[in-house]
């Protein structure tokens, strides 16, 4: 099923941090993580990845690191500061707070 | 991200680049590598220039990026523009660099506050006294020492009371023998002076209450640490020397902290001695004026109270000194009791530099600041031409999205670069020109003497208005330029018309400065003509003041023999003697009472001189005879024709007699044996000679006076070292204090007049250039841009006349506007400067024609190249371009 757009921005940041709360990765593995464990729900434009993580980084949530990976590739590695720790619990109970009022209205039709 | 690493990021754009490109490129390889379709996955990816600007502008701080950017940039034009880049700089530069350094001097002389303790709370007793011959009111700050010690007791409990002597012009002290006599800035204060400052020692101690308690009793001496520095190389051995000035002598018992030069702003004090140790009689007289009084207010009190406090002891003193005067006309005592006393701020200390300049200073600090608008209204009209040639450049940033505040932006960064490059050639100019100006205040001898410190002050100063001048001529051109219409611009329509409308308001305006400028410096030039041009009455030329002073009063024929001395002296002309030097601000009055009538009112001056004076100074005698070695004082006197015409209506007095009657009405009997021609006696070029009686000097023994030396030699200070010697061989006991030419005195009176006229012909013809350098740069531009209308206009047959007319017409327009607001302007300000100059009117055909002639010579000239190159537009290819 197609998901709108709009309901997916605000989510970005949610699914990129709970993501990296497994451990650390680089960007193609993230996308992929993403599309295997929403089975294959999320299609975002690859490129559009990379300004989102800087933005983490930016705010302090994430660290990046240049390093070689098992097959000898060059990789940025992105992995959760201690803020960004915080952050990831902090986003995931609020989503399952808001979903669930949501779930609860939707269900009550 | 931190927000320095941020910051950082700016300035390795490239190297932030790369990393992005690798971090995307890596991504892309991966995928291939998983096996997908190359097209696929670029699609999929998206296009990664806008990717690359996305992340960029995460990970750095965008705003300064673009003022980076816009910064390389405006470099850039400047560098591509070099003449129009460097024209605006330099009149920029000159502008800032001389506003910046009359900065320096306006700060050094009234603004900058004394390193004391709280000087804020510092305040000067000052005196306003009505005058006699018109109605305005004369300032001074002096009093007697008793009525210093009567206000310090009265307001004791809410002020702490300083005494210091008034400056006095340089003293000869010498730590050994007379031969060694050094010249010295000697003040005498109040003990307790040091304390109520908050000064501390740099070496051995200060001066204290205690130092000042009896008179004669405490010869000690504090020196400045800048003396100390410059005579003695901050030798701690210096504390505990003695010196001698005049008959004194002094013991050193420490040196002030830095940076303290006394508070007489304009000369820096090197020596500091108690008040007790001036010569009794002086210190007991009520009415020898000869010290300033500061108050420094204790903490919360406020000077108004105080000040009625003062009033009211003033007031008594007043009552007391009238006592003394039982021969006082109604009037002078009336007079006496319309003085008038006030607190007045001191923060910045107290001098009579400051009271003489502060409105000559206010005044060129107000050219200045037109200079300033002129030279920004032509950096303002340069970028207003190049925004038309730019006016394209913007249409295409406009069409891809760049927003208004951009553009202003974008065209505030160019004028910030020419801000701050001016900024910094007017500094080097400001470093140099400051100390050379206050050299031109007052003779060498007696030079000003200002701490010119290039502080935070100075500098804050300078920045303001580096950024002041960036908006001022920035602002406009940016909005203007970002007001850009896309669509018209590049279609090749520019709005000329309004733009053309903006430059030659601001042409007018400029025009209208320098007339205002132009006019004022021809006020001040006349002045300093005609007061340089008054006469004297007597030749100063080869004329030397030798003043001689001995250890103990000598009799008339010691000095009389030391004269002939002289006379033998090769290279000496003529030797006479008077009391003191004329025009050196010293002077002696008195009533006059003819035939035994009541004194009058009106003062006349007594000069003491020996015989044959009159004919070395080259006075003619006009009746009877001179004086001769045999005439004594009260007894013989010769007056000039002033005294002739006020005392006997212009008879001839040769034979008559009068009487010299002072304050306490005491008389002295004259016989007038000769008349001579008026000559001033007095440094005030400004008023009419007074009525002078001279008296036979010197007729008592006295311990101070004047050999006036005629040399034959045309630079009379050549002979000053021989001079010296030979009056310390003549006789001993006599010895030199001072050597000074006739000349100096004469222009000490005009110094400030010749500053004024110096400088402001200096701004005036800043002003002309640049207003010259922008009416040209306007009337090229207006013709670049009327190229097509002048082309259609030949094409259809006009001459190259009418169109050299009409652009001369144009011109003309403006500068005529201009230079009649600027005399409007003029005619308003005269009144303000009416204090500053002497004999000229704003109304004077002179004075008028002057800066028309030259504001007309300029349009001239400023118009001539432009005409020439509007009558050489070939129609053919010019419209051909089009």
């Amino acid at each position: 099923m197609e998901i709108d757009r709009e309901l997916l921005k605000g989510s970005i940041s949610l699914l990129l941090l709970n993501l990296l709360s497994r451990g650390e990765m680089y960007g193609y593995e993230i996308l992929q993580a993403a599309a295997v464990r929403s089975a294959h729900a999320f299609e975002f434009k690859e490129g559009t990845l990379y300004p989102a993580l800087h933005q983490l980084e930016k705010k302090g949530l994430i660290r990046a690191e240049w390093r070689t990976g098992d097959n000898g590739r060059e990789r940025k590695y992105y992995s959760l500061t201690a803020t960004g720790r915080k952050a990831a619990q902090n986003y995931r109970e609020q989503w399952l707070h808001l979903t669930g009022a949501i779930h609860a209205v939707l269900g009550s039709k | 991200m931190p927000f320095w690493s941020r910051m950082a990021n700016v300035f390795r754009g490239e190297r932030l680049n790369r990393e992005i490109d690798e971090e995307l490129q890596a991504h892309i390889e991966e995928a291939l590598a998983q096996g997908r379709d190359a097209a696929e996955v670029r699609r999929a990816f998206g296009s990664p220039l806008r990717l690359r600007e996305e992340s960029r502008d995460i990970r750095l701080l965008s705003w300064l990026d673009s003022l980076r950017a816009d910064a390389v940039f405006g470099w850039r034009q400047i560098v591509k523009k070099k003449v129009t880049s460097a024209a605006a700089i330099l009149s920029l530069a000159l502008a800032v660099g001389a506003c910046t350094s009359a900065f320096r001097l306006i700060d050094a002389l009234l603004l900058r506050p004394l390193p004391v303790a709280s000087a804020e709370r510092l305040y000067s007793v000052t005196f306003q006294s009505p005058s006699a011959t018109d109605s305005s009111v004369i300032p001074y700050d002096s009093c007697s020492y008793p009525m210093f010690r009567r206000m310090r007791l009265d307001v004791q409990d809410q002020a702490e009371a300083v005494a210091i002597s008034m400056y006095n012009g340089p003293q000869e002290l010498t730590y050994g023998s007379d031969q060694e006599m050094e010249k010295v800035q000697f003040q005498y204060v109040s003990g307790s002076m040091f304390e109520t400052f908050g000064l501390r020692p740099a070496a051995g101690r200060l001066l204290s209450e205690t130092d000042d308690v009896t008179h004669g009793a405490h010869p000690y001496a504090v020196l400045t640490y800048d003396y100390w520095s410059r005579r003695f190389g901050r030798n701690p051995r210096a504390v505990g020397r003695t010196f001698r000035i005049g008959n004194d002598v002094f013991e050193i018992v420490g040196v002030a902290r830095k940076g303290f030069t006394g508070t007489e702003t304009g000369w820096v004090t090197d020596v500091f001695v108690p008040m007790a140790m001036k010569n009794p009689r002086t210190l007991a007289s009520l009415n020898n004026f000869w010290l300033r009084t500061l108050l420094k207010l204790k903490p919360g009190v406020a000077p108004g109270p105080v000040e009625e406090k003062l009033r009211a002891t003033f007031h008594a003193i007043q009552e007391e000194r009238v006592k003394g005067f039982p021969a006082q006309s109604a009037r002078d005592r009336e007079r006496m009791f319309q003085e008038k006393l006030s607190l007045e701020p001191a923060a910045a200390g107290r001098s009579n530099l400051q009271r003489q300049y502060r409105p000559a200073l206010v005044v060129l600090a107000l050219l200045l600041a037109l200079v300033l608008l002129i030279a920004c209204a032509n950096v303002a009209n340069l970028m207003v031409a190049q925004a038309t040639s730019r006016a394209r450049e913007m249409a295409l940033r406009v069409s891809i999205g760049a927003g208004r505040g951009r553009l202003v932006q974008l065209v505030l960064v160019e004028s910030a670069w020419i801000a701050l490059l001016a900024t910094a050639i007017g500094w080097m100019f400001a470093w140099w020109s400051a100390p050379a100006i206050v050299g031109m205040i007052n003779p060498p001898a007696y030079q000003a003497q200002l701490v010119l410190p290039a502080d935070w002050r100075v500098l804050g100063f300078a920045l303001a208005l580096a950024c002041g001048v960036m908006f001022l001529f920035g602002l406009a051109p940016a909005l203007r330029a970002s007001a850009v219409q896309p669509v018209s611009a590049l279609r090749g329509g520019a709005d000329g018309r309004s733009r053309g409308r903006l430059m030659k308001a601001l042409i007018a305006i400029q025009v209208a400065f320098c007339f205002v400028v132009q006019l004022a410096s021809g006020l001040f030039v006349a002045t300093f003509e005609r007061l340089s041009n008054q006469p004297t009455g007597f030749s100063a030329d080869r004329v030397l003041n030798v003043e001689a002073v001995t250890s103990r009063p000598q009799a008339a024929v010691l000095w009389s023999q030391v004269a002939e001395h002289l006379r033998a002296v090769p290279g000496v002309e003529k030797v006479a003697m008077i009391g003191w030097p004329l025009m050196s601000g010293e002077s002696a009055v008195g009533n006059i009472s003819v035939g035994g009538t009541p004194p009058s009112d009106v003062f006349s001056d007594f000069v003491s001189v020996s015989p044959g004076w009159a004919e070395l100074m080259r006075i003619p005698l006009l009746g009877g005879r001179d004086f001769r070695a045999t005439d004594g004082n009260p007894g013989a006197a010769i007056v000039n024709q002033s005294f002739a015409k006020q005392y006997f209506g212009g008879a001839d007095p040769v034979g008559q007699w009068f009487d010299r009657v002072d304050g306490a009405g005491g008389k002295s009997h004259f016989r007038i044996v000769g008349l001579i021609r008026d000559a001033r006696s007095r440094d005030r070029m400004r008023v009419a000679i007074r009525p002078t009686a001279y008296i036979p000097f010197p007729s008592e023994p006295a311990a101070r006076g004047t050999f006036v030396v005629r040399t034959a030699n045309a630079n009379p200070l050549s002979m000053a070292a021989t001079l010296r010697q030979e009056v310390a061989q003549a006789r001993p006991g006599f010895r030199v204090r001072d050597l000074r030419t006739q000349e100096e005195f004469n222009q000490s009176d005009t110094v400030r007049e010749r500053l004024l006229a110096v400088l402001a012909s200096f701004f005036a013809g800043l002003a002309t250039l640049l207003a010259g350098v922008g009416l040209y740069g306007v009337l090229d531009y207006s013709v670049v841009q009327r190229r097509r209308e002048i082309a259609i206009r030949m094409a259809i047959g006009a001459r190259a006349g009418e169109i050299v007319r009409r652009l001369a017409v144009g011109a003309l327009a403006m500068v005529c506007g201009g230079a009649a607001a600027g005399y409007a302007i003029g005619l308003a300000g005269a009144r303000y400067v009416e204090s500053l100059v002497f004999q000229v009117k704003v109304t004077e055909l002179a004075v008028m024609a002057v800066p028309l002639a030259i504001v007309l010579g300029t349009t001239l000239f400023a118009t001539l190249p432009s005409a020439l190159r509007a009558a050489r537009i070939d129609p053919a290819s010019a419209l051909r371009v089009e």
